[in-house]
């Protein structure tokens, strides 16, 4: 069992004076899957991420990375892990290429051997014509891919990524799943924090659902989905009404009525029948939208709360 | 693969840098000390010691001393906005700290980085001194030692402060309450002896002072205040436990 996973937490706690970052969370991740910590800031996932890096030491539980003790072992750990950190930490004085080459020393890399993975992992992050470029004028989808590269230099068993997409355009966005879908198929195991579903559910093979730095729920994006949520969800807008008088005209339509600040939302296995359902009852909202449930909706019913709150 | 942690891959990420920016810093650490050496030795020295009082020319007498202080400028302004900027605004220091390097690591390269930067400006200065006929011993060059061993009993405690705080604000007051008094009273423009006692005081306590007296000894050939040995071991006394409050410093910053 033990000897299976990458990563192996029990009752696992990280505490800053009185705050509880991390509260007690038991998790496996085992080799080769996509694992996902999904939950909004401050639900406790970079801390995690600082323990498991072995950055942070845990304040309580029992912490094992690749069989071994991040506190004992820190630096034998981490020249096993790829690190891809949610703040940019590139240095703007040293071109591309040189990002990865000073960096593979760190590893302990040959010089020669560092030149040749840096080579390698630019084409792969479609980086290779910026290559003696500096850093500075990079976009930040573009240092993002850099960054990433650079946590590949020392072909790491296990590649943590902190909010790897947070701060990207869309476009951008995509180009980073793109090329970590790609790691993934290379049999790369990946550890990801994100608050946004959507990433959630294009990259993570399994994941827990992070709040105050408990797991409410665990399992594959679909397990999820189905086990706290039901197939489409009906987006109900009335204008600038308040939404209290509509939802007691609701109950009975689907199988569950949640009220956010700006809409309803009605979950129901068939969403066009429950829309016109609403017309029968002779409501008229401004705005009717039929969608797949997603890891939003599971995380809105466990916590009562969106992920994104801004 | 296993490859124990060193300083090393932290001073080749400096001198990488290096490369690019060293014109610059020629400016700084070589040229201004020796225009401040030939401004004030030539210039001053015209005005001073006319009876003969310090039994060398002026610029004979402060040049060891620039050279010491020299040396402790280097080490201070490369102890702070570098180090600061490792931790607050480029992250490096986060960068490496995902690696197998070690705080001793980190401050053990930027260590070396420093000597290596303070050990060419020492030479240069050395040269620049003996071309002006102000090295009076054959034990001159034991001056730049003498520099190293000055720069490593600031860098270190520096290093521990630069890790100790969030804004860059903070260097002034290092500035104003030990660097400035330290350059102006530890001897390097005027005897200490020469002071009240509070002041010579302040003189004996700073590292700068130790590292004067051994400069001037080796170039001037002078007999020292203290024993040899007692100059260097508090110089290798500051050197030690800065170098010790800079790693705990480093790795609390770190891992806070």
């Amino acid at each position: 069992m033990l000897d299976e996973s990458l990563i192996h937490a029990r009752g696992l706690v990280k505490r800053f004076g009185d705050l509880t970052a991390v509260d007690g969370i038991d998790v496996d991740v085992r080799a080769g899957e996509a694992f996902g910590f999904l939950g909004p800031n401050g639900a406790g996932k970079s801390s995690t991420m600082r323990m498991v890096g072995c950055v942070s030491a845990p304040s309580a539980g029992t912490l094992r990375i690749l069989g071994l003790d991040p506190v004992r072992d820190g630096p034998q750990i981490r020249s096993r892990l790829g690190v891809c950190p949610q703040q940019d930490s590139l240095d703007p004085e040293l071109t591309v290429t040189e990002n990865i080459t000073v960096y593979a020393r760190y590893f302990g890399i040959p010089r020669r051997v560092a030149r040749e993975r840096a080579a390698e992992l630019l084409e792969f992050v479609q980086l290779t014509e910026r290559a003696n470029d500096k850093v500075e004028p990079l976009s930040g989808g573009m240092k993002r891919r850099l960054t990433i590269a650079r946590a590949l230099v020392n072909e790491p068993e296990l590649v943590l990524l902190d909010e790897p997409t947070t701060g990207l355009d869309p476009q951008a966005r995509h180009l980073v799943w793109e090329r970590l879908f790609r790691l993934k198929q290379r049999g790369v195991t990946l550890v990801l924090t994100t608050h946004y579903m959507d990433e959630a559910e294009q990259l993570c093979d399994r994941l827990v659902v992070m709040d105050r730095g408990k797991i409410v729920a665990e399992g594959s994006p679909r397990e999820l989905i189905e086990r706290y949520s039901t197939r489409e969800v009906l987006e109900l807008r009335f204008g600038e009404d308040a939404l209290d008088n509509y939802t007691g005209k609701l109950v009975g339509i689907g199988e569950r009525v949640e009220a956010l600040p700006d809409r309803i939302l009605l979950y129901t296995a068939d969403g066009d029948a429950a829309a016109a359902a609403v017309h029968d009852r002779r409501l008229a909202p401004s705005s009717v939208l039929v969608r797949r449930s997603s890891l939003e909706d599971v995380f809105l019913h466990l916590t009562g709360r969106t992920l994104v709150e801004d | 693969m296993t490859t124990m942690p060193s300083p090393l891959p932290v001073f080749e990420h400096r001198m990488v840098s290096y490369r690019r920016i060293w014109r610059g810093t020629v400016f700084s650490s070589f040229l201004l000390p020796v225009l401040f050496l030939l401004g004030m030795g030539i210039s001053v020295g015209a005005y001073v010691n006319r009876a003969g009082e310090l039994g060398v020319p002026y610029l004979d007498y402060i040049a060891p001393g620039l050279l010491a202080s020299a040396a402790l400028q280097v080490a201070i302004g490369e102890s702070m906005w570098p180090v600061l900027g490792s931790f607050e605004w480029n992250r490096t220091y986060h960068a490496m700290k995902a690696s197998p390097l070690r705080a001793q690591d980190l401050v053990g390269g930027e260590l070396l980085y420093i000597l290596v930067r303070v050990g060419m400006s020492a030479a240069g200065f050395l040269v620049v001194m003996t071309a002006f006929g102000t090295v009076h011993s054959w034990w001159g060059f034991t001056a730049v030692p003498v520099a190293l061993l000055t720069a490593a009993a600031v860098a270190g405690p520096v290093m521990a402060y630069s890790a100790s705080i969030k804004s860059d604000n903070m260097f002034a007051l290092l500035y104003r309450f030990a660097v400035i008094p330290m350059t102006l009273f530890a001897g390097v423009f005027f005897p200490v002896d020469s002071m009240p006692l509070v002041a010579r005081w302040i003189a004996y306590v700073s590292p700068l002072w130790h590292g004067v007296e051994l400069c001037r000894a080796a170039t001037l050939g002078w007999p020292l205040t203290l024993p040899a040995v007692a100059h260097v071991g508090y110089l290798a006394l500051w050197a030690l436990g800065g170098y010790a409050l800079a790693r705990s410093r480093f790795a609390k910053r770190l891992t806070g």
